[in-house]
């Protein structure tokens, strides 16, 4: 058995996504910025595909901006914003501790230039409080960006609540929604979200493509120089069949929504309870507000790596926050920042299910889990103190 | 290309020398849960021969392959072969270890270490 729950980290594109970029590969080669009908003919593609895009988001088509990626998109929000808050003298912005590196280290190159950040707390159940936000907003802050829904641990953030205080306080709001478009209902009108980054292979589109919202009227600064593709705000010759693709795909998942996210919704409900029935194990995020798709547990005793291995040969591919699996000697920052101890954070297991997804497989999962854990809990020195009394249980 | 070579699979999917042993001359354990790796080797020794080892590790699979094959390079062998044993023999005989794993081939050197001097302790208390 062959079993993908990794739709966090990217997913399988669909057949009318590659339908929708294959004539952009042979036929509709040409360039979009060319006069000629031909050239022409590419540039409607992609205007069209705006145009979709912007009425799945709730934007007009003139808001968005093609990318490469979430990280891209994330890059150019948050330094844009940074130069408008700098040109009037407020060098103050407000994020939390579980963002994704694109935005945490865009703003750790901030601060090394005289910005100031908050970090709101997320606590136990990994999710803002609007109340803390409203606390520490200043005079000088000049964006606020929290995530829409997190890659991790799948919690999703008061949004409407966080963009309703923004416009208030007159401060532009970015999100990074690479985890939520597609997945459950983005509006940007409703959730007065200013700014807001995407990714089309997290939503069934190809990889290198995604897209910016900009709310009109707030000036972008370019990361990438030269022509004056994307009305001269992001220059290089437009990836049309990527684009093409990314709208077909987003058409597609935001259709077929409400559906999907039924099934997935109680998929994950199944394995949230099948995994909960491993002896100090722990759900992490709230048991809600979070992804139909996400799935994260702490397993104690036991280290992550190792587990995704012998997963791996069950044929579940998963991943985990665990310091080896990270490349770096701390375990994942969302773990540690909703509360969990570094020992217990090494053993964790994110499984991020998709429409491929079924309940025999979610039983399978269920059961292979249990037997991986089992037998690393076996020759596990720590397994061994904590069962012995010689340390206390964390989980 | 896999992350690891056939030979850290092989240890990690079948451990050799797994376990404990009951009222062993030596245990030694290094590295500690925060970091994500704890390994515990223990010892019987008998006229300075290591006659049986046996290890648990809470760790990634490197570290899992690591202590394993440690132990299969020391078992039989005379103490004084043991302490000379260094982390780099260990990753050769595994068919090498990526960089950021080479820490796993150390720990399993120092656990070793650790367990000898515990043997040592241990004799010199009896005396």
């Amino acid at each position: 058995m062959r079993i993908y729950a990794d739709n966090a980290a990217t997913t399988k594109m669909s057949e009318k996504a590659i339908a929708a970029m294959l004539p952009f590969l042979s036929d509709i080669y040409y360039n979009p910025s060319s006069l000629y009908a031909l050239g022409q003919e590419a540039k409607d593609a992609l205007e069209a595909a705006r145009e979709d895009i912007a009425e799945c988001i709730g934007a007009s088509q003139r808001e968005i901006i093609f990318t490469s990626g979430g990280s891209e998109g994330d890059n150019q929000a948050i330094l844009s914003a940074a130069k408008i808050g700098e040109k009037n003298g407020k060098k103050h912005i407000i994020s939390d501790g579980i963002e994704h590196h694109a935005v945490l280290n865009t703003l750790k190159k901030l601060e090394k230039s005289g910005f100031e950040v908050t970090y709101l707390p997320v606590y136990e159940n990994g999710i803002v409080k609007p109340e803390d936000l409203l606390s520490s907003l200043r005079d000088d802050t000049c964006l606020v960006t929290i995530m829409y829904a997190n890659n991790e641990i799948g919690t999703i953030q008061p949004i409407k609540e966080i963009g309703e205080i923004c416009k208030k306080h007159g401060v532009i709001f970015h999100t990074d929604a690479v985890q939520a478009v597609g997945h459950i209902p983005v509006n940007v009108k409703d959730d007065n979200i200013d700014m807001l980054s995407a990714s089309a292979h997290k939503f069934h589109g190809p990889k290198g493509v995604g897209f910016l919202y900009v709310k009109r009227g707030i000036a972008l600064t370019n990361l990438i120089e030269g022509g004056a593709q994307e009305r001269g705000k992001r220059a290089g010759t437009e990836n049309v069949g990527g684009i093409a693709a990314m709208a077909a795909a987003l058409k597609e998942s935001v259709a077929n929504m409400k559906n999907a996210s039924q099934k997935l919704t109680e998929l994950r409900n199944k394995l949230i309870i099948g995994l909960s029935g491993i002896p100090h194990s722990a759900l992490n995020g709230d048991k809600t507000k979070r992804l139909p798709s996400n799935v994260n547990f702490c397993f104690e005793g036991i280290e992550g790596e190792s587990l995704l291995l012998l997963l791996d040969d069950k044929g579940i591919c998963a991943s985990s926050g665990s310091a080896c699996t990270s490349g770096s000697l701390d375990p994942s920052h969302v773990l540690l920042s909703i509360g969990r101890p570094h020992d217990v954070a090494h053993g964790s297991l994110r499984l991020t299910i998709g429409d491929d997804t079924d309940e025999e497989q979610v039983d399978y999962i269920i059961k292979s889990v249990n037997e991986v854990v089992t037998h690393l809990r076996n020759f596990s020195p720590v397994w061994r103190d904590l069962t012995a009394g010689k340390a206390n249980f964390i989980l | 290309m896999a992350l690891y070579s056939d030979k850290v699979m092989d240890h990690f999917r079948n451990p050799r020398n797994l376990g404990i042993i009951e009222n062993a001359d030596g245990i030694g354990e290094v590295g500690n849960a925060k970091c994500g790796d704890i390994m515990k080797i223990y010892l019987k020794i008998d006229n300075d021969i290591i006659t049986d080892v046996k290890f648990e590790t809470f760790g990634c699979g490197s570290a899992i392959a690591s202590s394993s094959m440690a132990t299969e390079l020391i078992k039989g062998k005379p103490i004084s072969e043991a302490l000379d044993l260094t982390n780099k023999a260990v990753a050769e005989a595994l068919d090498g270890l990526p960089k950021i794993k080479m820490h796993c081939s150390v720990l399993a050197e120092e656990a070793i270490k650790k367990a000898i001097e515990d043997y040592y302790e241990k004799k010199n208390e009896k005396l």
